[in-house]
């Protein structure tokens, strides 16, 4: 290369390229299934591992994704009384419950403006795929209060095509307040027992001071209610991820 | 004030007609209520007859489906649903929007003539 001055410029190195490893990120995130922790009790831990072993052979044959409570999927069950055999849902998933082999999930969706619930088991043999539509956790773990939503925060086309992932990190947190039809409802949503942060009350001030009458702030700071579950998630997270891999 | 919706169908649940006959979509002043439910106990799931009274007449009618969660990988519908029918198992109606579980398929010989009037399947 020859500079304006005609004389030859000096060699410059090119710049080095900035390596992002991106199956380093990955292993960093990690997610144990909900129902892989074993409640606390005084059962023999013997059934669990048992349990955990089938679970993982379970998952071995059949691939469960990651989901939380609020994406949308869509389950293929096999059903001896549809057209075709297989039976395809699409909803929204409302609880997660259940620990072991019964775990089970609800999917709620909105069909010809009738509300339909399908409790769904993970572990079911009947069940032949699990797709996630769209990926998206919400402010609550527990959604019930869509029940008693308008119509509108529930429908989701059944014929929905899956929204495609940006990055591999983080799930986003859709902050959706939630409005709700009149009063009455089938649970007090207000109440500080369900503790629930997606729903915009409109109701007046005097009633949401009234339902504070109920809360309990005792409840966090007692005891015997802890239940600490970090280090036995820690060996089962290594336990499960040994297996799968294998 | 009014009681909250009933979970399962028994005598005296308001019910949702959900076929397009002209009985159970003419506005009256009220409800189709259940009389009777046609098993030993007197509770309705879906697959089950009971007596409706609507308009002042009484009328057989279908559960299709009903708010009280059942077994698991059954739909549980926001309303009790239920399908006008005769005597003989002939449905009223022409056509039914609402979806309705598969379940029902189990016994085609009884139902077949509602199933196909059906549109959607759950």
């Amino acid at each position: 290369r020859i500079n304006s001055d005609g004389k030859p410029a000096k060699f410059q190195p090119p710049p080095k390229p900035v390596i992002i490893d991106k199956q380093k990120q990955r292993e960093e995130r990690r997610f144990l299934s909900p129902e892989f922790i074993p409640p606390r009790g005084r059962t023999d831990p013997l059934k669990f591992y048992i349990e955990r072993k089938d679970m993982i052979q379970r998952r071995k044959v059949f691939n469960i994704p990651e989901f939380y409570v609020g994406h949308v999927l869509a389950v293929t069950t096999a059903d001896p009384y549809a057209n075709e055999k297989a039976n395809r849902f699409v909803g929204i998933c409302i609880q997660r419950g259940g620990k072991g082999l019964g775990a089970t999930f609800v999917l709620r969706n909105v069909i010809e403006d009738q509300g339909v619930e399908i409790c769904y088991e993970l572990y079911s043999p009947r069940i032949q795929a699990i797709e996630v539509l769209k990926l998206e956790k919400r402010l609550d773990d527990n959604l019930m209060y869509l029940r008693d939503a308008l119509p509108e925060y529930s429908t989701f086309d059944m014929n929905m095509k899956p929204v495609s992932r940006l990055d591999h990190e983080e799930i986003p947190v859709n902050k959706l307040q939630v409005r709700m039809k009149p009063k009455p409802w089938s649970k007090r949503w207000e109440r500080p027992k369900y503790n629930i942060k997606g729903i915009k009350f409109e109701l007046p001030e005097k009633k949401m001071k009234e339902a504070q009458k109920w809360s309990q702030p005792w409840l966090e700071f007692d005891m015997l209610r802890e239940y600490d579950t970090s280090k036995i998630e820690e060996k089962i997270w290594k336990e499960v991820s040994e297996e799968l891999q294998k | 004030s009014i009681t909250g919706a009933c979970r399962a169908i028994q005598k005296l649940t308001r019910v949702r007609v959900v076929d397009n006959s002209a009985l159970g979509n003419t506005p009256y002043h009220r409800p189709p209520k259940c009389i009777h439910v046609y098993n030993k106990t007197g509770v309705g799931k879906v697959g089950d007859t009971i007596l409706l009274a609507i308009k002042g007449e009484k009328k057989k009618a279908l559960i299709v489906g009903h708010r009280m969660p059942g077994p698991t990988m059954t739909p549980r519908f926001d309303s009790n649903n239920v399908v006008l029918i005769e005597d003989n198992g002939n449905p009223i109606g022409t056509r039914i929007k609402t979806p309705i579980p598969y379940i029902l398929r189990r016994r085609e010989g009884e139902f077949s003539k509602v199933l196909a009037i059906a549109r959607n399947f759950v």
